[in-house]
Order: structure tokens, then C-alpha cells, then sequence
């Protein structure tokens, strides 16, 4: 099956691993994976802290390269950017009929990585092994908004090794919310040192989700308690597709 | 205008405070976990159910909205018919003025009042007590904080922030109590002392949950019953009445009922529940001579003719503040406004307007909890955002800002920018982190950056773009496959 892979533009700045990883897992099912050189960035940043205007040409840009008759299934690495595009660029491009259509389009051809291989591909054992305490973490956007919740959890039952701990308030946020954890770093502070919280009393090595913001936020803040003493005990930040890549 | 307080702080200088207060930041988090897991397991006995209550409540919440003026009129009506006077005030400034209007009619200087979010709104308190008028608040939790001086933290439960200790010592120094921290005997001091004021009170004020348009009756959610006592002592009653509470007949009435005690606090029903339809009537030995409805716009028409229209549905339930991870820990007093949370960053602005909300509107990290829960299916999330592209639109947010958002506009929509911004940002990156994989601690003082490095490590920027080893992998595969042919 040819896929369309859509990144989002935190695996290509920050963690090339992880796409890596998915674009192994997708080959590995038999999937032919393409992506579009011009894709950037879904910009969900700028509505979201109120700029409008200011997103529509990093929107077009993302609508211009994948809403082509070339793609007819395109695969998002992330659920919240996908979300954007998909229930965001509607409201950006209200006044804009042909890229309101175009967007319409996109809609029906979106998959999330883990909802596309369990309910497109039908497959909830990739053959992976991952000999180790994993807990995950249940993204806002993708788990409510996308309303994703039992692919990445049947995917995650079906490692080889993996011994899967559910953390209390999995679905709680972690506290990134963009923009927000910058602009309201003492509030984004407490959510996400509670969030570790409650990472750490699973007693899991294992931290995963499927969208790498929250990632970067859980990661970012574990590594902080970490230096500061709060916790004395390395816990791995992982995403679900290196966990799906894995032989350990 | 009694919506905002404490305005004179910032955002951040009363998070700071509220933070500091570690009695109240465990006592919210503590009590919004009761309240949603009650809640969670009545919602999932109901199954489906639960979804099509909400959905048959949005939809009759929407037609009221759709429909205002009709049921304005038909409740109007109704409630004369019954008997009760009707006062229409499209401000609170009107309002009060009709209040005080009907204190000097009777000449009376002595009100006993229940809980009311529109008395709140309008600062009632004050102004009675500005002109002589005694006026004593009669819900429990509303006792404390008005012998405490203190403000709401939550529009349920308002005295969320006081434990029995802090408590019994506010009744001990204000009002002479003697006896233990125990709930019960605070509650029977409470009790003795509020059962002289109901029999003296010249006037009862009190709020409405829901407004029924066919009967023209008027109800009363409580856990407590002195609200009732409220409604059926003193001889002069003032009923406050926004219009966005009306439901169209005791059928929908029912529906709210079934939807809002299992919001609010997680219960299939509430303790106390009062329909009153007017004033005491003939052979009737309890109850009011004189019902007074004040009936408030405030801002509400605005609202339902603007984008922030699905806001009217709110019936003030306040399950978005109990499941919401910024409220959890800034409480009620973060926001500084009688409606915090979720539904507070809406429909605050909503009534306000932008210029003295500071940046509340960007305390939320719109996760679309409150969404997902909210019985009526206000869309809470999109419409804080909204907030925030009117603000930008009508250059209300911080100018400081502007600059930033359109570099990265400029940023995320030009490959050879973003390119060039990746080819110099990581060694730069990697030099500010030492060398290390993470900005620490040591960079809280780079400007923007520090917004996050204050609290948490930033991982540094790959020195290796993926799209550079994507088209390197996908160059070898088709070499390979090259090669096979």
C-alpha cells in the first residue's frame, strides 16, 4: 500500500529517530512510504495562541502538499497536528472555498500512525519484541479530540516481552498545550511534574506515547526532577513507534 | 464591575499565591477527584443514555437561546400571572437600583439571602451593605466566606479552600463560637444563629437554577435547605433570574434535572429541590406575600447573538472546573474572576469583554477535557481559542508577543527559511546546552526560551534533519531496486 507520511515537524527538528522508526514499522508491514519535500510544520501553534492570519500560508503549504491525487492515504506521525489539519484548517480557511475543500478532502485521507495499522492494515501484532515496564500516556488531541484511544493500547499488548503498566489519569494532560508551556511556564511546571508523578509511582522504565509535544514536555521534566533529585531512577522517554521498531 | 477581583495582581503574582498555599492546592485537587470520580460512575450506569440526555439537553438549551425573546416573554408572563412582580433589568446596575427600590418601598433593612451567582455578578452584597442594609448570606459555605471576607473558589462549592480548622477559628474570632473543629457542631452553631436571622429578615434573596417559561415558576438547587427557608420565611422575597436560565416546560426542566446534580457533584439527585410558582396563596399557611424577580440580562443578548452563542447553555454545573488540569492547581482565585475554569475563560470575556482580563485567556492548554465532559456540549476549548484570535484580532493581547507569532508564521511557511533556522540552530543550541543534549536549569535566562527551561529541560535541536535521511533512504532504495533490474 502506498502511503503519504506526515511527520510533524518536531521528529524532523528534534527526533529524527522516531520517524525513522515509523517509517521502519510502515516498510515492515508492506507499506510504500512516500512524503512530500515541502512539507514544513501544521503551525497549530499560531491559532491556537490567536494568530490567524499569520498561519494560512504554513497551511496552505501543508495543503498543497498533500492534498494531491497522488496520495489517497496519508499517515500522521502525530494525532494533535493531525487533528489541526484536519478539524483546525476549516475553521482557518473559512472564507477560502477552494482551500476549504481541498482540506475537506484531507479529512477522509488521514490516518494516525497506531489507528491506521490496527484499523487499516488490520494488523495488532507488528512482531515486535521489547523485553521491558512500559506505561503510556494518552495524548489530549488524539485520544479526545481524534477520539483514538484502543489502537496504540492493542498495539502495545502485542510486544513480544512488553509488560504494559497503566498509569493513574493516563488521559490527564501533560501540560504542553503548545504555546501554553511557554507562556505559562509555572502552570505547565505543576501539571507535568504531577503527570511524572504519576509516571513514576507505576514504577514502569518505560515512558510512551504516540505524540511527540507531550514527549518533549514528559522528557523534558523528568530530566529536570531528575538533576534536582526529585527522581533517582532513569526512566526512558520512548515513542510508540520505536517500541513497534524494536528487537530488545 | 463584581466579576473581576483582585485585578490589581497579574496572572502570574496570583498563581504564585495560589501556589504558595499548599492547604488549598491539595484541597482542590483533592475534592475535584471526588467530584469526577462520583460523576464518572453515575455516567457510565447511565451508557448511552448519558450521551442522549446531553444531546436532548443541547438541543433544548439551543432552541431556548434560538428562541430568546419568545421565552422571555412567555416566562415573564407566567410569573406575573402567578402573581410575582417582574423587573427587567438589562444591567446589573439595573438591577440593583430595582433592589433598592423595593428595600425603600418596604422600608426594610434586614435580608437573609441563599446562594446566587447573579448577585455576585452584579456585587449585591456591597451595595446593600453600602447603604445600611444588613444582609446575611445563609448557604453554608457562603457564610463562611462572607464572615471570612473572603471570595468564591469554586461556583459549586465556594468555600472549597477552608478546613474545619480555618473554619472554626473564623467563626471563634468573628462570631464568638467556643467549641471544637468538629463539622457537626460548627454546623449546629451555624444553625442556632442562622435560624434567629431567618425569623428577623425583612427580605429573602435568592437565586434560580432554572426558570420554567410554561409555569412561570422559578427553582432552587440545594444541599442544604436553608435555601428553602430563604424562600419561604421572610415576607418580601427577591428572586434573581438570568435569562439565559429558562427552560421551555417541566419536561426539559427534567431533563436538566437529570444532567446537572451528576455534573455538579456527582449525585443522581440533589438534597433539596424548590419549584415555586409565585407568592403565598390563599389558605396557605407558609411562603412569601410579595415575590420580587429581578430579570437580568447583563450582557447575556450580546452573547447569544455572538460566536460565543453555545455559552448560553452553561447551567453553571461547574463539571468543567472539576476536571480541568489548570484549575486543579491555580484554584478558583487564579483566574480572579467569580467564574473561573473552563467555562469561566469563556464566558468572563464574554461579560467583560478584553481589556482588564490580563492573559486568563491563555491559562489553558486546551486539552478539550471540559469539552468531552460538559453535560450540555458547549464546545469550551474552541471557544477559549476564539477568546484568543479576537484578542490578537483587536491587538488586545501583549505586543511584546506580536513579533515572535510572525516569525514563526514566516518560519513554518518557507522550506528554505526553516531550512537556514535548522542549519544554524543546532550548533547554537548544542552550545547554550554545554554540549549536552538538553537546555538545564542554566538557561532560565535566555529571553522566551526561559518560559520553558524555568521548569523543565529542553531537548536540543538533531544535528540530522529526518527529511534528509528520508530522501537518502529513499534514494537507496531505489538504487537497490535499480540494481535488481
Amino acid at each position: 500500500m502506498k502511503v503519504a507520511f506526515f511527520p510533524g515537524c518536531m521528529v524532523d527538528m528534534i527526533y529524527p529517530e522516531v520517524g525513522i522508526a515509523a517509517v521502519n514499522v510502515l516498510e515492515r508491514l508492506g507499506c510504500e512510504v512516500e512524503m512530500p519535500e515541502e512539507q514544513v510544520c501544521c503551525a497549530q501553534g499560531l491559532i491556537n495562541s490567536g494568530y490567524t492570519k499569520e498561519m494560512i500560508p504554513a497551511a496552505k503549504m501543508i495543503v498543497d502538499a498533500y492534498e494531491t491525487s497522488e496520495y489517497q492515504t496519508i499517515v500522521s506521525l502525530t494525532g494533535s497536528c493531525m487533528n489541526a489539519i484536519v478539524n483546525d484548517y476549516p475553521v482557518l480557511f473559512k472564507d477560502d472555498p477552494e482551500y476549504l475543500r481541498r482540506t475537506a478532502l484531507l479529512k477522509d485521507r488521514f490516518f494516525e500512525f497506531t489507528d491506521f495499522i490496527v484499523n487499516v492494515l488490520g494488523k495488532e501484532d507488528v512482531g515486535a519484541s521489547f523485553h521491558d515496564t512500559v506505561t503510556y500516556h494518552k495524548s489530549c488531541h488524539m485520544t479526545r479530540l481524534l477520539g483514538i484511544k484502543e489502537p496504540p493500547l492493542k498495539l502495545l499488548e502485542n510486544v513480544n516481552g512488553l509488560e504494559y503498566i497503566e498509569m493513574a489519569h493516563a488521559d490527564r494532560c501533560c501540560g504542553f498545550g503548545g504555546t501554553f508551556s511557554f507562556k505559562q511556564p509555572v502552570i505547565a511546571g505543576e501539571i507535568v511534574y504531577e503527570k511524572c508523578q504519576t509516571i513514576i509511582d507505576t514504577g514502569a522504565n518505560v515512558i510512551c506515547g504516540a505524540d511527540v509535544p507531550c514527549l518533549l514536555n514528559i522528557k523534558g521534566a523528568l530530566g529536570r526532577m531528575r538533576s534536582d533529585g526529585r527522581l533517582d531512577r532513569d526512566i526512558r522517554v520512548m515513542h510508540i513507534a520505536q517500541i513497534l521498531d524494536s528487537k530488545e | 464591575m463584581a466579576i473581576l477581583y483582585n485585578t490589581e495582581a497579574t496572572l502570574a503574582e496570583r498563581v504564585e499565591e495560589c501556589l504558595e498555599d499548599d492547604f488549598k492546592h491539595n484541597a482542590i485537587k483533592n475534592a475535584q477527584e471526588a467530584f469526577y470520580v462520583s460523576r464518572g460512575k453515575l455516567v457510565e450506569e447511565m451508557g448511552d443514555g448519558w450521551q442522549q440526555l446531553r444531546m436532548h439537553a443541547m438541543e433544548v438549551r439551543n432552541h431556548v437561546t434560538e428562541n430568546l425573546d419568545y421565552y422571555v416573554k412567555q416566562f415573564a408572563e407566567n410569573a406575573e400571572a402567578n402573581g410575582c412582580i417582574m423587573h427587567y433589568a438589562p444591567t446589573g446596575d439595573d438591577a440593583l437600583w430595582e433592589v433598592l427600590d423595593i428595600f425603600e418601598k418596604h422600608g426594610a433593612a434586614y435580608a437573609v439571602k441563599s446562594k446566587s451567582m447573579m448577585t455576585e455578578e452584579v456585587g449585591l452584597n456591597e451595595i446593600l451593605e453600602e447603604t445600611g442594609i444588613k444582609i446575611v448570606e445563609t448557604d453554608c459555605a457562603e457564610n463562611i466566606l462572607q464572615t471570612a471576607e473572603s471570595k468564591p473558589s469554586h461556583i459549586v462549592v465556594p468555600a472549597l479552600h477552608f478546613n474545619r480548622d480555618a473554619i472554626a477559628d473564623i467563626y471563634r474570632e468573628k462570631r464568638g463560637y467556643t467549641g471544637s473543629n468538629v463539622p457537626e457542631e460548627i454546623t449546629h452553631f451555624l444553625r442556632k444563629i442562622l435560624r434567629h436571622e431567618f425569623m428577623e429578615a425583612e427580605v429573602g434573596i435568592r437565586g434560580c437554577n432554572f426558570a420554567v417559561a410554561s409555569t412561570g415558576s422559578v427553582t432552587l438547587v440545594t444541599n442544604e435547605g436553608n435555601g428553602r427557608m430563604v424562600d419561604s420565611f421572610p415576607k418580601v422575597q427577591i428572586v434573581f433570574v438570568g435569562i439565559d436560565r429558562i427552560v421551555p416546560d417541566l419536561e426539559s426542566l427534567d431533563t436538566m434535572m437529570a444532567l446537572l446534580p451528576r455534573s455538579a457533584v456527582g449525585a443522581k439527585m440533589t438534597a433539596y429541590f424548590s419549584l415555586d410558582s409565585g407568592p403565598r396563596g390563599a389558605g396557605e399557611i407558609d411562603g412569601p406575600e410579595e415575590v420580587h424577580i429581578i430579570f437580568m440580562d447583563n450582557g447575556r443578548h450580546e452573547l447569544a447573538n455572538s460566536e460565543f452563542s453555545d455559552m448560553l447553555r452553561c447551567m453553571r454545573c461547574g463539571a468543567c472546573l472539576n476536571i480541568c488540569p489548570v484549575y486543579r492547581h491555580i484554584t478558583g482565585h487564579g483566574y480572579g474572576s467569580i467564574y473561573p475554569g473552563p467555562m469561566g475563560l469563556v464566558l468572563t470575556p464574554g461579560l467583560v469583554g478584553y481589556d482588564d482580563i490580563d492573559n486568563m485567556v491563555f491559562a489553558c492548554s486546551l486539552c478539550g477535557a471540559c469539552t468531552e465532559h460538559c453535560p450540555v456540549s458547549i464546545p469550551i476549548h474552541d471557544l477559549v481559542r476564539q477568546h484568543r484570535i479576537n484578542m490578537v484580532d483587536e491587538h488586545k493581547n501583549h505586543a511584546i508577543e506580536v513579533p515572535i507569532f510572525k516569525a514563526l508564521g514566516l518560519f513554518w511557511s518557507s522550506r528554505p527559511v526553516y531550512m537556514a533556522g535548522m542549519t544554524l540552530g543546532p550548533p547554537i543550541m548544542k552550545a547554550l546546552a554545554h554540549g549536552g543534549q538538553a537546555l538545564d536549569a542554566s538557561s532560565a535566562w535566555i529571553p522566551v526560551v526561559k518560559g520553558w527551561t524555568s521548569t523543565r529541560d529542553f531537548d536540543v535541536l538533531s544535528s540530522t534533519r529526518f527529511r534528509t535521511w528520508f530522501k537518502a533512504h529513499k534514494e537507496a532504495q531505489a538504487d537497490e531496486k535499480g540494481g535488481e533490474q
